[in-house]
């Protein structure tokens, strides 16, 4: 075991080169950079016998990721951001193709307004494409989960293509200490990858033909929900094996000091850490708190969450992301997870916070918090998502505004 | 190249690669011209598709091809030539595929994605020296959607976006994209033109280009009975009408050096060409449109003075 200081890049990175890829097509985007820059020195020094191809724009580097894992290469390749949104079309149609790759999400608010610090409406805005989505809490998850993610994409019973989230900035430019597996572990963890169908000379091949006759359509989009919910399962497999192998534990949700917590605070991707702290901290002043982090978003861990959070009084979704006109994304998928129980949460509460990179701060959650106990008490339901936004930030953003119309 | 293997059309591969039995038009030209075209590249190809007419070739669960196809979507088949290319190259470098699975990578696209919405991936995969061919159906507009105007349209035709009224007379009245310039412009190791009327022009210049390593590319017109608005069984005399007009000129450029395989000595009127077109129509009636025929020929004569004889 080596230990050693990694940016959330670094580590996306070791584990392509871990993983044996063969291929790695690229574009850059901020925040990813660090990440593409690290894989195409390694090619060129051979350090990794891999092909980097930079490509000119993201849609194309999706195209020839899908078109290379269909040949049967293992493919890495990365992006964000408004960059996954320009390749969006592709995404549907690797998953289609069922070629299994793995694509590392930094995640990065959208435009517009443009800027750069994350939050997940890219990232979730390829909820529906057919890609398994992974969420990543620190480093070293990072690096893990796209391992894990080769081995569950690549399953005979999934074929499905793979997004791996880390959050821009918060995971891909900061160092932690991350245990990086030796090559001969990752080997025995990780299988070559036997493509199906792959284009060969000696066994032509019609792929990514129509398909104009509707049933043939349900059938084919139905099977890939059906691989999807596989996917649950050979996860779970997969797991035990890392587990065996490096010593790490990964459930497609963690529980945080939930067994005799009345309230759940619900959260994914970096800015779990900051929960954790206000879960500590509401611990020290009496509150009966925990956390459930949802760590495999698609496919979506219904029953695992349903034994996380069935009993509890309150649930307090906090999204960081905004459906625009609805409120957040994972709150409703949570919501319908737990509609049909008898003993399903008094309140669960919608939040909307983070968005752009704001930071979310202990007493934020611990207001969240409250408001979902009050609304408990008074078997009320919420009236719509509650934002979680400061005086300050509120003060902050009123004297840039005076200062954008020259008053 | 000392020996030139096709002569005469006694020359033509027998050996067919795509069959009949597709689901696209009576007398279409792009078909004409992959049927060749496979001819003498060989059975060992993967196409690399862009949504157009010849996307509803391959229709599960069907194909008549008898080598690999890929649909990949419109903007980017160049993009998807190169996965294929490079996963095969890399997997052979590994050791990890016989080298006797290798395949020749062919792009096949319509004007639309070649010269619209895929100009960026096809811009990107020549600057990259990408190996692969890249064949364009050329029958000037969006065909599989109905016949809307491409910016490889011609001045002056008609489309179901650039109809002529009365306020425009023309029909279209903006030029024809000069795809073979832009191509040529990133000095690939050959470019070419061919058409379905001039076989052993078309499989010479496939014979030729398979001498290079990197970008092959082809520009091929593709007569439309449906869109052009003529018989079915006229395609391949449209095609040589347009060669004989100078309306489409035969030609190659190795690394940009430009060369005419085919100068028609005396080069018929535009006129012939455009009459028997039904989207030409509004040009000769129910008055005749002297001065866009008359521009449509200026603009071949000037064409046509640069060219060295």
């Amino acid at each position: 075991m080596v230990l050693n200081m990694l940016t959330g890049s670094q580590a996306v990175a070791w584990a392509a080169r871990l993983a044996r890829v063969d291929y790695i097509p690229a574009y850059p985007i901020t925040p990813q950079t660090e990440i593409i820059e690290i894989l195409s020195e390694w090619v060129r020094k051979g350090e990794m016998d891999a092909m980097f191809v930079q490509m000119e724009s993201e849609h194309s580097l999706l195209t020839a990721a899908g078109t290379a894992a269909a040949t049967g290469a293992r493919v890495f390749t990365a992006t964000s951001s408004q960059g996954l949104l320009y390749g969006f079309e592709m995404l549907y149609n690797i998953a289609g193709w069922r070629a299994p790759l793995v694509l590392v999400n930094v995640a990065r608010a959208l435009a517009a307004p443009i800027t750069l610090e994350p939050d997940h409406n890219d990232v979730l805005a390829a909820r529906d494409s057919g890609f398994l989505q992974f969420h990543t809490e620190n480093v070293q998850e990072a690096l893990d989960l796209v391992l894990l993610a080769y081995r569950v994409a690549e399953d005979h019973r999934v074929l499905l293509p793979a997004i791996v989230n880390i959050d821009g900035f918060h995971l891909s430019y900061t160092r932690e200490r991350v245990d990086l597996p030796e090559q001969s572990a990752v080997d025995e963890f990780l299988p070559e990858y036997k493509p199906v169908n792959p284009i060969r000379a000696s066994a032509p091949v019609a792929k990514g033909t129509p398909v104009l006759i509707p049933p043939l359509y349900s059938f084919f989009k139905y099977q890939m929900h059906m691989a999807s919910r596989n996917a649950l399962n050979v996860f779970r497999d997969a797991a035990k094996e890392f587990e065996r192998i490096f010593s790490r534990t990964y459930a497609p949700v963690e529980e945080y000091m939930l067994d005799d917590a009345d309230t759940v605070i619900v959260m994914s991707n970096s800015f779990t850490s900051i929960g954790k702290q206000a879960v500590n901290a509401m611990r020290g002043e009496g509150y009966k708190v925990g956390l459930l982090k949802i760590r495999l978003f698609r496919p979506f861990p219904t029953d695992d969450i349903i034994k996380s959070l069935r009993g509890k009084r309150c649930v307090v979704v906090i999204d960081q992301n905004i459906s625009v006109g609805k409120g957040g994304i994972i709150c409703p998928e949570i919501a319908e997870a737990l509609y049909h129980l008898e003993d399903r949460p008094k309140v669960i509460l919608p939040v909307i916070a983070g968005l752009g990179g704001k930071s979310i701060s202990l007493e934020e959650i611990k207001h969240a918090v409250k408001v979902a106990d009050r609304l408990a008490s008074l078997r009320a339901g919420p009236d719509g998502p509650l934002l979680l936004f400061r005086e300050d930030e509120a003060m902050l953003v009123e004297s840039l505004l005076k200062l954008a119309s020259g008053g | 190249m000392s020996i030139i293997k096709y002569k005469t059309l006694k020359d033509v591969p027998k050996e067919e690669f795509l069959v009949s039995g597709t689901p696209l038009c009576a007398g279409c030209g792009a078909l004409l011209v992959m049927r060749l075209f496979h001819k003498a590249l060989g059975g060992d190809v993967v196409w690399v598709n862009a949504a157009g007419c010849v996307t509803l070739m391959a229709t599960f669960p069907y194909t008549p091809l008898r080598s690999s196809w890929f649909y990949v979507a419109m903007p980017s088949a160049p993009a998807g030539a190169q996965g294929i290319r490079d996963a095969l190259d890399i997997l052979i470098k590994k050791g990890k595929l016989d080298p006797a699975e290798n395949l020749k990578v062919v792009v096949i696209t319509g004007d639309g994605a070649a010269s619209d919405i895929g100009l960026q991936a096809t811009s990107g995969a020549i600057h990259r020296g990408l190996d692969f061919f890249y064949l364009c159906v050329d029958n000037e507009a969006y065909g599989n959607t109905g016949f809307q105007a491409s910016s490889s349209s011609p001045m002056g035709s008609g489309t179901a976006t650039t109809k002529p009224t009365h306020l425009y007379p023309a029909g279209n009245i903006l030029p024809k994209k000069d795809l073979f310039e832009i191509w040529r412009s990133h000095r690939p190791p050959y470019v070419a033109t061919i058409s379905p009327s001039h076989v052993i022009d078309m499989l010479r210049k496939v014979e030729k280009s398979l001498n290079f390593k990197g970008p092959k590319l082809f520009l091929a017109l593709s007569p439309c009975p449906t869109g052009w608005g003529a018989e079915t069984s006229e395609s391949v005399k449209l095609a040589r009408l347009a060669v004989e007009t100078g309306i489409w000129p035969l030609k190659e450029a190795v690394y940009g050096e430009v060369t005419h395989t085919y100068i028609p000595l005396k080069r018929r009127p535009v006129e012939d060409y455009l009459k028997v077109q039904r989207r030409f129509a509004h040009l000769f009636k129910p008055v005749k449109n002297e001065s866009v025929i008359a521009e449509i020929q200026k603009q071949v004569d000037e064409y046509w003075s640069k060219v060295e004889r």
